[in-house]
């Protein structure tokens, strides 16, 4: 039974990640305006050059044969060429990558906690003042542009007090041992993080409370009250467990929100990782490393889905058993 | 309308068109968060659409010398000047009419494509619902606002073209929810009873189905709106807004380009970020009041 459930999930996860190259072909060699023949077709250069580009891209062999060679090259992990940096793409992010892990990483586990923390508190107070502030509190900073929140605080611990370093990932300069860089970095880290976190932590604290209101009223949460457990217990211990699914199935979503949430926050506070490469590769119109970038996204999000597919098909019994 | 021939006696209430949409705009302003997004509204609406018809604003109007540039507020610029010495809330007035355009034609798109999908699919069912929902489902997983920087970047930063581009990558979670609605729409006994009796699909699909999907599609519509307001205002910041149109956005792209942040000026960034943060607030306090009134188990009724 659970093999065949995994050999299905596998198999749709296969097949998406199929189509997500077929689309990324399609967007980026396919489409009319796509940047391979806008390149080819400017008017820059001698037909001798143009000749050499149409050859060097491969726009001389049939659309299909294209594709092909497009999917061979997927396969073997060569995502292109970098217009800008003339090196390959993925040497290009490469030396991004870690830095936006480090960063949504640190802000995904902060904006869990917290958002669950005040859900829970929410919940446990449904229809008080408390309840009611921190839904209005959550669509408060739910409406806030990412960009914007972390302009705001540049102004508050940058420009205001000099409190927080608001620019770059270490501060320019030799940075003695690896302690004292870890703590720069650190140091960096806070901005940008809390920037997301703030966003960010609305979605999870909106839908915890929500699930939790619906779980506070099933027979088994009054049934452990029923017993004499204190109300704390129950809610912590019981009912949040079971309101935690609702908030994992939503997981996929969230990765690609803080993805693009990243893309504004890298982009103010300079922060050297996948979403400052997107900005600049529009900017300077690098478009191979703009199709990189969201193909790894793509992927990100969905590698996500797979899993918070696969961990609420073992955590819940009700999905297992049918 | 020529209802009465189908009439069921005894129908639910709930099933009839217009009680629940006129008790849902009741409910509504019932609703205190609900009435605070609809106050809202109406002030952010007033702003946009009268405020620069009062405070015209002229791009060309930068001031008579280096004096007047990123100036504090002050009685003659009452939120300050920008780097090139214009007027920021005259700026600010003229700016909010795109990011209100955009959402709204982004949002109309997203709604049309989401809600028709999910009524198809979940009214027929079958293998139409199979392969539109494996369809919805692929773009439900793609990062949106990275794909529609990608979109924005490939295909152009003209206001419709960021307007399309928004509304194409918006409608999967709406085809989704008027789809789980419409399938146990469908299971209803009258919708059965009055198929028996021979009315047809598209029928039903008017008559019985889109009423009571209804009140889903408003409080979907206004946090969608919500989310193409931000989407808009990222695309500018980040420099893929219209070039000839001002919008809050892309004040917002000057002032970091032009340093506004180091020479101190909030003026400058605090002026058109509230312009946005009010409106997306308005709309979804206003969805998600809905949301909770069709979900009586998480809101109560105070």
């Amino acid at each position: 039974m659970t093999a065949r459930y995994l050999g299905r999930k596998v198999a749709t996860l296969a097949l998406t990640l199929y189509v997500t190259v077929s689309f990324n072909f399609l967007l980026f060699h396919v489409l009319p305006g796509n940047p391979v023949q806008m390149l080819a077709r400017s008017g820059h250069f001698s037909p001798a050059a143009r000749a050499e580009l149409v050859r060097l891209f491969g726009l001389n062999h049939p659309l299909f044969d294209q594709y092909l060679i497009y999917l061979k090259n997927m396969l073997h992990g060569n995502l292109g060429f970098s217009y800008v940096y003339r090196e390959p793409v993925t040497t290009v992010m490469g030396g991004a990558i870690g830095n936006t892990l480090v960063l949504v990483g640190t802000a995904t586990l902060v904006t869990i906690v917290v958002g669950v923390f005040f859900g829970v508190i929410a919940a446990s107070r449904a229809h008080s003042i408390t309840d009611a502030s921190i839904t209005v509190g959550s669509l408060g900073l739910w409406s806030m542009p990412d960009f914007f929140t972390g302009m705001i605080l540049i102004f508050l611990f940058g420009v205001w007090t000099h409190a927080l370093p608001v620019s770059g990932i270490v501060t320019s300069g030799v940075t003695e041992g690896l302690w004292a860089h870890t703590l720069d970095v650190g140091r960096h880290l806070i901005l940008p993080a809390l920037t997301l976190v703030l966003v960010n932590a609305a979605e999870f604290s909106l839908i915890t409370r929500n699930t939790l209101v619906d779980v506070l009223v099933e027979d088994y949460v009054v049934t452990a009250r029923a017993k004499g457990l204190s109300r704390r217990r129950v809610v912590w211990g019981h009912a949040l467990r079971n309101a935690m699914l609702p908030v994992m199935t939503a997981a996929g979503l969230y990765v690609g929100m803080i993805l693009g949430g990243a893309i504004q926050v890298e982009t103010v506070f300079s922060w050297p990782g996948m979403g400052l490469l997107i900005y600049n590769s529009v900017e300077q119109r690098d478009y191979p490393v703009l199709e990189g970038c969201f193909f790894l996204f793509a992927i990100a999000v969905i590698a996500t889905n797979f899993i918070s597919d696969l961990l609420y098909h073992f955590l819940d019994a009700r999905v297992r058993r049918t | 309308m020529s209802d009465d021939a189908l009439a069921v006696p005894g129908a639910p209430a709930a099933l009839e068109a217009t009680p629940a949409r006129a008790g849902l705009w009741r409910r509504l302003w019932r609703d205190p968060m609900g009435r605070a997004g609809v106050y809202l509204l109406a002030v952010v609406l007033l702003v946009v659409l009268v405020g620069p018809l009062v405070f015209p604003f002229n791009a060309q109007d930068f001031g008579t010398s280096a004096a007047s540039i990123l100036q504090p507020p002050s009685a003659a610029h009452w939120m300050g000047t920008t780097e090139l010495g214009q007027d920021v809330f005259r700026e600010f007035l003229a700016g909010g009419r795109i990011s209100l355009y955009v959402g709204i034609s982004a949002t109309l798109i997203a709604m049309v494509l989401g809600a028709g999908l999910g009524l198809v699919s979940g009214y027929y069912a079958g293998w139409r619902d199979t392969v539109l929902m494996r369809i919805t489902d692929f773009f439900l997983v793609l990062p949106t606002l990275p794909l529609i920087i990608v979109l924005a970047a490939l295909f152009g930063q003209s206001v419709i073209v960021t307007s399309l581009v928004i509304g194409l990558t918006s409608w999967p979670q709406t085809a989704r929810i008027i789809r789980s609605q419409v399938l146990s729409l469908r299971e209803r006994p009258l919708v059965q009873r009055v198929r028996s009796l021979g009315a047809g699909d598209l029928r039903i699909m008017r008559v019985h189905i889109l009423p009571n999907v209804a009140p889903l599609i408003f409080a979907n519509l206004a946090l969608v709106l919500s989310g193409a307001i931000l989407a808009q205002a990222a695309l500018a910041f980040l420099g893929l807004g219209d070039p000839v149109q001002v919008s809050w956005g892309t004040t917002l792209h000057n002032a970091f380009d032009s340093g506004a942040m180091s020479s101190g000026a909030w003026w400058y960034v605090l002026t058109p970020g509230v312009g946005i943060v009010a409106m997306v607030l308005a709309f979804s306090l206003i969805g998600h009041s809905l949301d909770r009134v069709l979900n009586p188990l998480h809101g109560g009724r105070s």
